[in-house]
């Protein structure tokens, strides 16, 4: 909160000042950096690029077990002789791409549940919210093993369940934010048009609602990707050899026995995005919450 | 309010009942049966009918399930299919030591998030407030295994003060078994610290900006006692709901912990159930974290409900 005063003041102070002075430019480039966005670009890029930047193959061995940081391996090597730094690289891509999946699907099905509940109302908006409200009384960790426990661990059910579970969070948002819309004067003058359910849900509903939305949008990603992450160490999330933050934790755990920060790597390379990402929603709110800003 | 309270039970008991159906149906729903599980590959047709009669899979699904939840009532969880032991032998020693872990968290926390959150609103803006605030959002961004692997370099290998391991056995005096159990505790604190500090602050905050409270500041009451005597009760229904819902967190979040800490923990045994495909034991785990659950969130309804003066009457 009050870093975001903060900001802003340092904004103001850059707009009043014209922005050319070496400490304005030193403030702005303050600013851009504590707004989560250098970090998010980074790794995002890294995520993107992973097969040209990474220096080694995701799974090839090159090195001793825990060999430690040199010229060849910045970070060293992990339990089984892999390059750290490829399999972060690799762990990026592999993670931040089923999380984007699955936070996909959650906000594809939560908001049009959610649209739909609050335009049509009535009975259907009932008996979806209390099916919500009854998968939203178990904790999404608990159902997420009750469901791998039966159908294992493969890459479309981990998608598809996180994404179906965490539609519930999705759709609880939407519905409470399109009721606001659905009672103002243009969607009844679109009912009285004539307008179907599509219109109403896409062309009055959702630009209205988009602004709340990407915030969201932007923390239950955060909140997805912990999660995998969560559910890989753990042993039932991604499986090897593929590369991913969490089970890169699990494998390499029992370094620290030996005094080595080896699982830190990863773990440290999860809260960082998280960081990143929540700063980022922040810098947005308080983006859209100004009048006039763009 | 009386009949506010009985619905509001009424209404969680419904819920249990509905989450138990969703358990077992989850998992009842499975390519395979327990049956073949039970006998591997090898078996036999003539094999697999008997025991799937013995089982009762011949029934139809609700009829199971009716069957599975009158015997679950009476503490008859049936047996693990990886070990043959009872399932409710296997779960209760290991639930209790998970009750304790996650017992002891919220025993250091809760009044620690409380104490905390109080101080910052006293001065709110000011350099304890901004420090806490930044603690926070680190604490929350952050996934449990980090701090848990942080504390355990830090304080078991570094400094050799605290084992890294929270193995239990039957030898161990009630000082060992405190230390032993000292890191993971400190872990949960930490990851639910945060969230209830947070909300805390936030509830106390919000009931800072009513006119009442300007006017008790005008009348030039310090801020100490504007912010006890005012403020606070009118937020306790807020924060005790914020408290309850961490209680919860603290349920899932535990299951994580215990496995970094490899403590002898219920969490531990679901995800090892789950890595074997152990279905009744599955369940159990399962029925017995949602529930603690769901019964946390009623407690807290209700507890908001007392403190509530004009539901009183009702």
């Amino acid at each position: 909160m009050s870093a975001g005063e903060y900001q802003q003041a340092t904004r103001a102070s850059v707009r009043g000042g014209g922005g050319t002075t070496p400490v304005a430019a030193r403030s702005r480039l303050l600013s851009f950096v504590a707004s989560g966005a250098p970090l998010v670009a980074v790794i995002v890029a890294a995520a993107v690029f992973a097969p040209w930047i990474a220096p080694y193959g995701e799974a090839q061995f090159v090195g001793g077990v825990w060999d430690p940081p040199s010229a060849q391996h910045w970070l060293g090597t992990d339990n089984l002789g892999r390059d750290m730094v490829t399999r972060l690289v690799f762990g990026a891509r592999n993670t931040i791409s089923i999380a984007s999946l699955a936070t996909a699907l959650a906000f594809g099905l939560g908001v049009l549940l959610g649209f739909a509940a609050a335009a049509i109302g009535g009975w259907l908006d009932t008996l979806v919210s209390r099916a919500m409200e009854i998968l939203l009384a178990i904790p999404v960790l608990i159902s997420a093993l009750m469901v791998l426990s039966v159908l294992g661990n493969s890459l479309p059910v981990l998608v598809v369940t996180i994404g179906l579970l965490e539609s519930t969070r999705v759709y609880m948002i939407a519905r409470a934010v399109a009721r606001t819309i659905v009672v103002r004067e243009f969607v009844a003058a679109a009912r009285l048009r004539g307008e179907g359910l599509g219109w109403l849900l896409a062309r009055e509903i959702l630009p209205n609602t988009l602004g709340a939305l990407a915030a969201e949008a932007g923390l239950r990603f955060s909140f997805i990707f912990l999660f995998i992450a969560s559910l890989s160490f753990l042993g039932l999330g991604i499986q090897p050899p593929a590369a991913d933050w969490g089970s890169m934790v699990r494998e390499n755990a029992q370094a620290i026995d030996f005094g080595l920060p080896v699982p830190l790597y990863p773990a440290a390379a999860i809260a960082f995005l998280t960081i990143g990402v929540n700063r980022l929603v922040d810098r947005y709110l308080a983006a859209i919450a100004r009048p006039g800003a763009t | 309010m009386t009949r506010l309270i009985a619905a509001r039970v009424l209404a969680g008991l419904v819920t249990l009942l509905v989450v138990s159906a969703l358990l077992f149906f989850a998992t009842d729903w499975l390519p395979g049966d327990v049956a073949a599980a039970l006998l591997g590959p090898q078996a036999t047709p003539e094999a697999l009918a008997t025991i799937r009669a013995s089982l009762g899979l011949n029934e139809a699904a609700p009829l199971r399930y009716l069957h599975w939840l009158a015997h679950a009532l009476h503490g008859d969880f049936g047996r693990s299919l990886a070990t043959g032991r009872t399932v409710l032998g296997v779960l209760l020693p290991r639930f209790a030591n998970t009750v304790v872990l996650a017992g002891l968290a919220a025993l250091v926390s809760v009044p620690l998030a409380l104490g905390l959150g109080i101080a910052s609103v006293m001065r709110a803006g000011g350099r304890l407030d901004r420090l806490i605030s930044t603690l926070c959002l680190v604490t929350i961004s952050v996934p449990e295994f980090f701090i848990g692997y942080l504390l355990i370099l830090l304080f078991s290998v570094q400094l050799g003060w605290l084992p890294s391991l929270a193995v239990l056995n039957g030898g161990m005096s009630l000082a060992q078994r405190l230390g032993a159990i000292t890191l993971p505790v400190i872990t949960l604190v930490l990851v639910v610290l945060a969230h209830m500090l947070r909300m805390t602050r936030a509830a106390l905050l919000s009931v800072m900006s009513a006119p009442y409270i300007e006017m008790a500041l005008l009348k030039g009451l310090r801020r100490r006692t504007v912010v006890l005597r005012h403020a606070l009760p009118n937020a306790a229904a807020p924060i005790i709901a914020v408290i309850a819902l961490n209680l919860g967190y603290l349920v899932v979040g535990v299951v994580v912990v215990e496995v970094v800490f490899v403590y002898p923990g219920a969490g531990q045994l679901m995800v090892d159930a789950v890595g074997k495909r152990d279905l009744p034991l599955v369940q159990a785990c399962g029925l017995a974290f949602a529930g603690t659950y769901v019964v946390l969130n009623l407690i807290a309804d209700i507890v908001a409900i007392l403190v509530n003066p004009r539901l009183r009457a009702a």
